[in-house]
């Protein structure tokens, strides 16, 4: 299909003569209005890196690398270390990772081998209609509904539960004994997982979709299991793009800001009790960013901004390759 | 077939015993599991938010204004975010849905196979996984810190959602436009038209349904947002219809704002605000999916 696009620039078109060589300049007009509004992709990336990080240049003047990658976060005296959000973006985002991947590769799952197409629709619906609730709205239900919930009638249960057993205690358990917050870094997880596994969902299924109807004819005519048969001949096909697509979940995850905002419970603190409040660079620009009008509380919240912008970037760019390189390779298997 | 392993030794020939059928049919119900995870949550925020905002929400809610700096009140209403949510989207989708069209008929119709414009598809790609946020810092960079307070408009706001919906329109233009056949081209460069009649009266046309539903599905998804308008509209709680300048507000901001008050009257507005965000965002993605089925010439 490209040939014939590639071959038409030569393409008499035009005048009544049909045969003219130049081209009218409405039409070269009009070509070169889509390349333009084609390199403003490249444009607007290039501005946001340049223009965000002129902005950060006071917070790195001001701090230096060791203040930046620090985790002393303390606008009143002038102390702005990143780190405790780093860590609660990381936190967060694998908590969500962790329990949006299974969900969605099984929700992918049943759509592409076990409901009939008809079904299928219907399924479908449900997970667009989860991906179109806005943020805010997954935030205002966390803090006023899930929150209560959790830390009212879950969250002590589970620590009193798991209090004191080997890493589970450490990751569950109580702080100082018995303190345990609904608003925290597990909470803000299990919203993130919500609001990732439409896209994960989708993304898994279109890989899956890819896999040889022979490679699983095949599988069947040898006597597998349904569950043979995806262990066998779809997992082997698609794991590498469902990694991409889990990756691509990842970088959302890192960036959603206000559900998480509103649910995380906005305390930079670096710990392994996830049943405690923390923090993440997305909620801390949008929490504190009214206090912020100018000098170098502003400028280390932009430069928070362009180090969330170089770690989705990062996230995203990983995602794409790994995702192009399998296509090619499953093109070349085909 | 030479990547694809798949293990011979796994499978045998006779008939599945009962213990491999009944793996078969444990994976089948956590796969029903997992649905019913994602069944769990959106059933309960959406009785949760169709029960509170509906006990709030009437006529005289959507238009009436939203009491200033009297949080624990609980009269008043959305009247001045309706309006903003509706001016500020309408005037992002003004702008980035031409530009991502052009743009995807840059990639589809000209790039071809060239560097430049692979290189694009792979940024635009990219774009879609900047966090929001970024795009409200970046106009509050470009725009706000200019302009100084006389910056935060409903515009600074449009163009912060615009940059957010523009890699998105662009991806489903680009998909769609790659739908339309190429005898279609053909037929027409053979009729002698250019390439811009071309693109124009044929190969548009035929690709309309994809593209309507595709920058609405954007829209919708732009109109839930607030990290963008954070940081680009200001606060105002009176009815602004002039997006070109003075504050604005929108309805994510305004539940934003009221989420996290103590006060009963606030958390019911922003019930009532989340609900009719909420139907906006449903409304544009049924009329997506109806245009989807009334254009649907060309069907992947």
């Amino acid at each position: 299909m490209s040939a014939t696009v590639q071959a038409d620039p030569s393409t008499p078109a035009g005048s009544a003569s049909g045969l003219t060589p130049r081209r009218p300049i409405g039409d070269r007009a009009f070509q070169l209005l889509a390349l333009l509004s084609g390199l403003l992709v490249l444009v607007i990336l290039v501005l946001i890196a340049i223009t965000m990080s002129q902005q950060s240049t006071s917070w790195f003047t001001a701090e230096g690398w060791s203040g930046v990658f620090s985790l002393d976060w303390d606008p009143a005296h002038g102390k702005f270390g990143a780190m405790a959000f780093v860590f609660g973006t990381v936190v967060m985002s694998l908590i969500a990772i962790v329990i949006a991947f299974p969900i969605s590769v099984g929700v992918a799952l049943l759509l592409t081998e076990v409901v009939p197409r008809r079904w299928a629709q219907p399924i479908v619906y449900v997970i667009d209609l989860l991906a179109v609730v806005p943020s805010v709205v997954w935030g205002l239900w966390g803090i006023l509904v899930l929150v209560p919930w959790l830390q009212a009638d879950i969250y002590p249960h589970v620590a009193s539960a798991l209090n004191g057993i080997w890493i589970l205690g450490n990751l569950f358990g109580p702080l100082n004994g018995n303190y345990v917050s609904g608003a925290s870094f597990f909470t803000a997880g299990l919203v993130l997982a919500i609001m990732i596994v439409p896209i994960m969902t989708s993304l898994s299924r279109e890989v899956i979709a890819t896999v040889p109807a022979s490679d699983k004819e095949g599988a069947y005519a040898l006597g597998a299991t349904r569950w043979e048969m995806i262990r066998g001949a779809v997992w082997p096909h698609s794991q590498v793009g469902v990694m991409g697509a889990t990756l691509l979940g990842l970088g959302r995850a890192m960036g959603e800001t206000i559900a998480v905002a509103l649910v995380c419970g906005a305390s930079a603190t670096v710990t392994s009790h996830l049943l405690t409040p923390g923090y993440a660079m997305p909620a801390v620009i949008a929490l504190q960013f009214g206090e912020a009008t100018a000098g170098v509380f502003r400028s280390a919240l932009i430069g928070m901004g362009v180090l969330l912008f170089a770690l989705t970037i990062i996230v995203n760019l990983s995602a794409r390759a790994i995702v192009e390189r399998n296509a090619r390779r499953m093109r070349g298997a085909a | 077939m030479a990547a694809v392993t798949t293990n011979p030794g796994t499978v045998d020939l006779r008939e599945p015993s009962g213990w491999r059928r009944a793996k078969s049919q444990f994976a089948t119900g956590a796969m029903w599991f997992a649905f019913a995870c994602l069944l769990v949550p959106l059933g309960f925020v959406l009785v949760t938010v169709i029960a509170k905002g509906g006990s709030i929400i009437s006529w005289q809610f959507l238009t009436v204004g939203i009491p200033p700096n009297v949080l624990p009140a609980t009269f008043g209403g959305m009247g001045p975010a309706v309006l903003g949510t509706l001016l500020i989207t309408a005037l992002a989708a003004v702008i980035a849905i031409p530009l991502g069209v052009l743009g995807a008929v840059y990639l589809n119709e000209y790039g071809g196979n060239r560097p430049l414009a692979r290189l694009l598809s792979f940024l635009s790609d990219v774009m879609t996984g900047v966090p929001s946020i970024v795009m409200g810092l970046f106009i509050y960079t470009i725009w706000v810190i200019p302009h100084g307070l006389t910056g935060y408009s409903g515009m600074a706001g449009a163009f912060a959602l615009a940059c957010l919906m523009l890699p998105i329109v662009i991806r489903s233009s680009y998909e769609m436009l790659r739908l339309v056949p190429d005898s279609l081209r053909q037929g027409s460069f053979a009729l002698g038209a250019t390439k811009a009649r071309v693109v124009l009266t044929v190969v548009l046309p035929a690709a309309t349904g994809g593209i309507v539903s595709g920058a609405l599905l954007a829209v919708a998804r732009a109109a839930g947002e607030t990290a963008p308008l954070l940081f680009t509209i200001g606060v105002v709680t009176a009815n602004n219809p002039n997006i070109f300048s003075g504050s604005n507000t929108a309805l994510s901001a305004q539940i934003w704002l009221n989420a996290s008050q103590p006060y009963d009257g606030a958390q019911a507005r922003a019930w009532g605000a989340a609900l009719t965000l909420i139907a906006i965002a449903f409304i544009l993605m049924v009329v997506a999916r109806l245009v989807t089925a009334r254009f649907n010439k060309y069907p992947r």
